[in-house]
């Protein structure tokens, strides 16, 4: 019987990692917050994105410049780049080249937007653009939906991880389609990361107990009351939803059934 | 001539580089270009030329999800 904990490392595109937590870098109060909340977590990589500098840079909200590389070098943590905000394959295929000179790194979280409102991924040009970015040289990690298909396609054309979301980015509502990524969860044998949508650690869990291999959140961190515990709380909760999937949770059953010994119990009950 | 940088009218010389329009707007690295929606390596800022109308992007690292 095992009795201590094997190793458990998270392995994408052949590279190790040790925590099932990504974490994006937007939106919290300060940097200072950011860092503090990303010293206790201890994801294992950061988002990130470009975009034009502003005339008037609001390094606290936008982390605009360098202060925020200063930061992000500082934290030395894996840094994923975004592909956000990106409506057709070009703009994808020019941003992640920019982001690799930029951050000096062959990843890119795939984001090429199908629709403003709910931010949901253009399905149908996904397959094309994470295609090109592989033939490239990027290890590519796509945001996606929960169809099977779709994330079958991915595979096809290179992607060795997906990224489906849980719902639209920034909701915090979790899993609204329970049955659709369990389903993919149990048909797709690549390494699946939960992405957007997740609002509280439980979530977070939840998935991981489903079988999913990590979470990638953001929001959910930055706007909590306090995010630095919140980022802990997330660290700790996928965590524990990744033992629970390797543990075997025990089969529910209808029926009570007493785990205190019933023999020998004293007293005398009566109907 | 006139081309823009990002999203901005600028005015430079005629057979002006995409070096020179990094000049223009004093832009300090880390940042990467792209001419027309094409990235450019920095390696060809000073050998990229520049025409009327290109619209270049210089985009840098900030925060993200």
């Amino acid at each position: 019987m095992q009795t201590s904990p094997t190793p458990d490392p998270l392995i994408l595109y052949g590279q190790t990692f040790h925590s099932r937590l990504l974490l994006g870098t937007a939106r919290y109060p300060s940097p200072s917050v950011l860092e503090a909340a990303v010293r206790l977590a201890r994801p294992a990589m950061l988002t990130a994105s470009l975009r034009r500098q502003t005339a008037a840079p609001e390094p606290h909200h936008s982390g605009g410049g360098n202060s925020f590389w200063d930061l992000l070098r500082g934290l030395k943590v894996p840094v994923l780049p975004n592909t956000a905000g990106c409506h057709s394959v070009q703009e994808v295929i020019t941003t992640a080249q920019m982001a690799r000179e930029v951050f000096n790194t062959p990843w890119i979280k795939l984001e090429l937007i199908g629709d403003d409102y709910t931010l949901q991924p253009d399905t149908l040009n996904l397959v094309e653009a994470a295609g090109w970015l592989i033939k490239n040289g990027f290890s590519v990690l796509p945001y996606c939906t929960e169809d099977l298909v779709l994330c079958r396609r991915l595979v096809d054309v290179g992607c060795q991880a997906v990224m489906p979301w849980a719902a639209p980015i920034g909701t915090g509502k979790g899993p609204t389609n329970p049955y659709a990524l369990r389903l993919l969860r149990e048909r797709l044998d690549v390494p699946m990361i939960v992405d957007a949508g997740l609002g509280r650690p439980s979530h977070a869990c939840q998935v991981m107990e489903w079988g999913f291999d990590g979470v990638l959140l953001n929001t959910a961190v930055a706007l909590a009351q306090d995010p630095v515990v919140m980022a802990g709380a997330f660290a700790a909760a996928t965590q524990a939803g990744r033992d629970a999937f390797r543990s075997g949770a025990m089969t529910e059953q209808d029926a009570a059934q007493p785990s205190t010994p019933v023999l020998g119990t004293p007293f005398w009950h009566h109907p | 001539m006139k081309v823009f940088i990002n999203k901005n009218q600028h005015e430079l010389p005629e057979g002006a580089t995409l070096a020179d329009a990094i000049a223009a707007i004093q832009a300090k690295p880390p940042f990467a270009a792209a001419v027309n929606t094409q990235f450019v390596p920095n390696a060809q800022y000073p050998q990229h030329p520049l025409q009327a109308e290109d619209r270049i992007d210089i985009i840098f690292p900030v925060t993200g999800g």
